[in-house]
Order: C-alpha cells, then structure tokens, then sequence
C-alpha cells in the first residue's frame, strides 16, 4: 500500500538528505561501502543468532545521532515495511519446534529463536539502509554511485526519477483529488474508468519528458549525460570506513554481548 | 514481492547482485547506443510515472479489493526491453532506499524477479507474439493478461528459490511454492487487465505515442508465444510438482526434522550444498559464515545448552541493544552541547 501518506515520507527523506552534519559530509562512496558491508556481515549470521546481532545497533545508532536524524521517522518506515519479513518468518515458530533454550520452567523452540533472528536482521539492514539516506541525500549518492562504477545512464536514470518523482505524484494527486470530488459517495473507480486516468497521466508525463528534452537541447544537451563532479576520498572517510569495517568483523568474530551477559550474569547471586 | 534482507543469505544476494548489475550495464550500454536523445528524459518521467499511478487503484468486478498497476509491462510495452529493464531497476532502487520496500542486498534478487521477466521473457515471448502489434481489441487484452501473469508467476517462482536457497525461512518449498503462485496468478491478471486498460486508451486517443510495431506479427509468432508459454510453464510446474512431491505436506517434513533425520532431500540439497560452496567463497570469515548451515543440523547443538548460558545470552543481548542505543543517545547530547570537531572525531573511532 504504497499511499499518499508516503508522498510525505519521502519529502521528509529528502530534507534530512540535505542536512549538513559530519556525518553528511562525509564522502558517499564511503557510508555507501560500510552500509553494504554492514548488511553483509548482518545477513552471514547463523540462523539462531540473535544476541551476537544487538551490537549492530550501534551504527545505525551514532550515525543517526551524529547526523541529527530524528530515530522515530526511521523507526516509522521500518515498521510500515515489516509486514513482509513478518508474514515469511511468522511460519518458523510453528515449523521449527525443537526447544532451543530452556530458562527453568519456559523452554524457547528454535523457531521462535529464528523469527526474532528474522525480525532482528530485517529491523537492522532496513535501518541502515534508510540512514544511509537520511544521511547521504540522494544526489551525493548517485554521484557516489558513479564513481564506484555504476553505469552512468542508470545514474542519470536514477537522477532523473528522484527529480521527477515529485512533479509526477502531484499531478496523479491532483487527479485523484479531481475524481473523489467527483463519485459522491461511492469511490470506486472501475477498469474503464482507470484506464483512461491513468492513460491521461501517462500522456500527460509524456508531454512532460518531451518539454523537459527540449529544455535541455535549448541548454546544449549533446547525448552525453554528465552526472556530477568528483568529490575527494579525505583521509577522514579512509578512517571511517576502516574503523567500522574492523568493529563489523570483530563484531562477528566474538559476540561482546555474550561476555557482557557472561560477565553480568556470573556476578548475581 | 519484494524481497528483504533479512530473508536472504549473502551467497544468494551477492549472486543475483552479480547478475542484475550485468543485466544494467548490458542494457546502459544498449540505451547508449540508441539514437533517441530524449529517450533518457522519457525514462526518468516514466519511471516517476509509475510511483504516481501506484497511488491509484481501481475496484476489481465482484469483489471488494481494489488493484493497481505495477509497472513493469507496460514500462516495457512503451520504451522496448532494455530501457524499460533501467526503469524497473531505478524504481526498485528509490524503492528500497526511501520505503524501505525490499533491502539493498536483496535489490539483485528483486531487480531479476521483478526485471527480466517482465521485459526479457514476458514481453518478447508472450506479449508480442499474442497483440502482434496491436495495441486495442481482444488480441490486446488476451496479451497483456497472459504476458503478465507469466512474468509475475516466474518472478514469484524465483523469489521461492532464491528464499530457498537462501535457507532462513523454514518454509517448505512446497507449500511456499503454493502460497505464492496462486496469489501472483491473481495479481497478474490485475496487472494485465490494468496494463491493457491503459495501452488500449492511448491508443485511442494518441496512437503516434506507442512505438509503431515493426517486425511483430510475422509468420513465427505463434511460434515464439507457443515457445515462450512452454518455457514459462516447464519452469514453473516442473520445478513446483518435483519439490511438491519430495515434500507431501508440511507437516510430514517437520515430523522428518524433528525425529532428527537429514533436514533436506536430494534435489534440495543440490541447491543448499553449491549455495554453501559458494557462501564459502565468497563470505569475509569463511569459518564462521552460517555455522548452521544446511550440512551439519543446527539444532543438535542447541538442546544441549544449559540454562545459564541462555541466561547470560540474554542478559547479554539485551545489555548491548540498551548500550548501542545509550551511546547513540549520549554523542546525540554531546553534539547539542555544540562541540561538532569533537563528535566528528568520534565517529571514527
């Protein structure tokens, strides 16, 4: 359900994007990299991992907060994009009944284990996808994204609909708005009646791509897309990359939350 | 259907990563080599169309869902396979990032299953060779509904072998298989009529904005659809009847599981074992990638823990959630306190 309320969403999205914080102004090619290496070394865990997976809050964590993003307008998207996640690893609890942990009288089964381990990794690789955004801003990501390789007319591509996204949505809202004016009372919209609105909006978007090409000959447009200037990879993105990196795999490598647990637990009573 | 990353392995995301990004550069360098300037324009303006016509619904007759399009035909219909692949690709990207609607590393898998079907299997098999370049009438609307339930049913076919492969889910291939593929029936037959719908009104009332049909309707297209429903079919009920009958229900696998036998059959295993030699390439610490993975029964190791060890995992866990989050809380107090070189440097360490 992809509604109006989201139209908002992104527009949010694209304030923070353009925030200027030190988290902002570090370069894209580098929170680009250790988002990706992150999700890697999230999504390699066992399938019954779950306390080896709450340190990896921390880096959506410090970079939100370094990057002034409120945490509920991330939290919110993740919640509205559960239900996916949710529905698939809901089947585990009932499939997998092999008690995995027992604490005295309550034994935990393994398929419960595994749906928060689900649960867990989907709350983290949206998460950190999401602040990469928050904290990048679309433009300095695509032109990230070019200089990491990415094909320059997918970048443009990818340009060219974030820019038109909005122009767009407004026309199909005002549209919308039009037709509920219109069916007093009953708001259902049939198949013929769909397809000539939507018809008109395609044309209509049509007619759109055509002027903004013209506007661009009239600028000297040859064929050629260039996307943006090149940005400097400073040593401080060398040493943001390199620090989480280490913190990832060690991170992976031993699980600080079940010596923390160890180390609390042997000391109660 | 979009894909999480919660629900994939790193093997299968980095895989179908590896195939979606050659499928874009093959197609960017396609797109390139066209002589249509204001193609990269029209591609933009589409691709924001079909976030617009996504808000939209229609009332499906006799019952009480609404519908609405989903893009990926008609993108094709209109800009050809390539640029229309691009398009997908771009929307699924923005997708992603700003909805949250599938994860980054299962942007491959959803790239290929939402893609290439549509606009490299659908519509250059199935679509074409039924309108045989017309664009109103029956023959229109037998292809748009045909062509995308194809492409949906395919793509959601492949969302059950990558989840699969990906071992996360317990679900059984089977039932998987039948929970999926009938409900993309359905949603292709939406997407075609929706599809149909709006090709057929701009047909009417501006012909000269589709591309004029060159080359369809000669003599091998009933060839080509007969070719491309039976590819669409062997790959679908083949690969679902032979899982379906190695797992008879559910409920018979996981009695199989839990009286300890070998958690896969053979054709499964086929599939776990190359996706495990692969993941052993490619994961960053080989020896600690997917300790429970499909070979050795994770679940042996677990009835064997004792109390206290679950006590301190928790404790544990829970201690490192309220810290991550606590440190967050702190350097966001620190920052207030206007000190920016300070924080700045603490992200790095």
């Amino acid at each position: 359900m992809r509604e109006t309320m989201n139209w908002l969403d992104i527009g949010q999205m694209d304030d923070m994007g353009r925030m200027d914080t030190p988290v902002h102004r570090l370069d894209a090619r580098a929170k680009a990299m250790v988002t990706m290496v992150f999700i890697v070394t999230v999504v390699s865990f066992g399938r019954y991992e779950v306390s080896a997976l709450m340190p990896f809050f921390l880096y959506p964590a410090v970079l939100l907060s370094l990057g002034r993003i409120p945490p509920g307008a991330i939290l919110k998207r993740i919640l509205v994009a559960a239900p996916f996640a949710l529905v698939i690893g809901v089947f585990n609890p009932f499939i997998d009944r092999q008690p995995a942990i027992v604490l005295g009288p309550v034994s935990i089964t393994g398929g419960w284990l595994s749906f928060a381990s689900i649960m867990l990794r989907f709350a983290l690789t949206v998460g950190a996808a999401l602040t990469l955004v928050a904290c990048t801003g679309m433009h300095r990501l695509c032109s990230g994204l070019e200089q990491l390789g990415c094909p320059r007319v997918f970048v443009a591509q990818l340009l060219f609909l974030y820019r038109y996204l909005f122009a767009v949505a407004e026309d199909g809202g005002t549209m919308m708005r039009g037709v509920e004016l219109r069916l007093t009372g009953n708001r259902h919209i049939g198949l013929g009646v769909y397809g000539s609105l939507i018809g008109h909006l395609l044309l209509r978007s049509m007619d759109r791509a055509e002027r903004v090409y013209l506007a661009m000959v009239a600028r000297g447009f040859d064929g050629e897309i260039r996307v943006m200037q090149k940005t400097v990879f400073r040593p401080v993105d060398i040493a943001f990359v390199c620090c989480w990196t280490v913190l990832f795999i060690a991170a992976r490598v031993w699980n600080p939350a079940a010596e923390l647990g160890r180390l609390l637990a042997g000391r109660l009573p | 259907m979009h894909m999480a990353d919660a629900l994939i392995s790193p093997a299968v995301g980095g895989t179908m990563w590896a195939i979606s990004g050659g499928l874009i550069a093959c197609c960017a360098r396609k797109v390139r080599q066209t002589l249509r300037d204001n193609l990269v324009p029209m591609m933009g303006v589409l691709g924001a169309f079909i976030f617009a016509a996504q808000m939209i619904n229609f009332s499906i007759p006799g019952t009480g869902s609404s519908g609405h399009l989903g893009g990926g035909l008609i993108l094709t219909v209109l800009l050809g396979p390539h640029a229309a692949f691009l398009v997908i690709a771009s929307v699924l990207t923005v997708q992603a990032l700003f909805f949250a609607d599938g994860g980054l590393l299962a942007l491959g898998c959803n790239i290929f299953n939402l893609g290439f079907f549509p606009a490299f299997v659908a519509y250059p098999l199935i679509y074409r060779a039924i309108a045989r370049g017309q664009y109103g009438g029956s023959r229109a609307w037998a292809a748009a509904i045909v062509g995308a339930v194809a492409g949906l049913l395919l793509g959601a076919l492949s969302v059950v072998l990558e989840t699969k492969a990906s071992g996360i889910s317990e679900l059984p291939f089977g039932t998987f298989a039948l929970l999926m593929l009938p409900i993309h029936l359905a949603i292709g037959v939406v997407e075609g009529l929706a599809t149909a719908a709006v090709v057929s009104f701009v047909a009417r009332a501006r012909p000269e904005a589709l591309p004029t049909a060159s080359g369809a309707g000669t003599s091998s297209s009933l060839r080509s659809v007969l070719a491309g429903l039976a590819i669409a079919t062997v790959i679908i009920g083949g690969i679902a009847s032979w899982f379906a009958s190695t797992h008879p229900d559910g409920l018979e696998w996981s009695m199989a599981k839990v009286s300890g036998k070998e958690k896969f059959d053979a054709p499964a295993a086929g599939i776990h074992q190359s996706a495990a030699r692969l993941q052993e390439k490619t994961a960053v610490l080989p020896d600690y990638g997917f300790k429970t993975a499909e070979a050795e029964p994770a679940t042996e190791s677990w009835p064997a823990v004792n109390a206290g060890t679950s006590v301190s995992g928790i404790v544990g866990g829970l201690m490192t959630l309220g810290l991550a989050c606590g440190i967050g809380f702190v350097l966001k107090r620190t920052r207030h306190a206007g000190n920016d070189e300070l924080a700045g440097h603490r992200t790095d360490g």
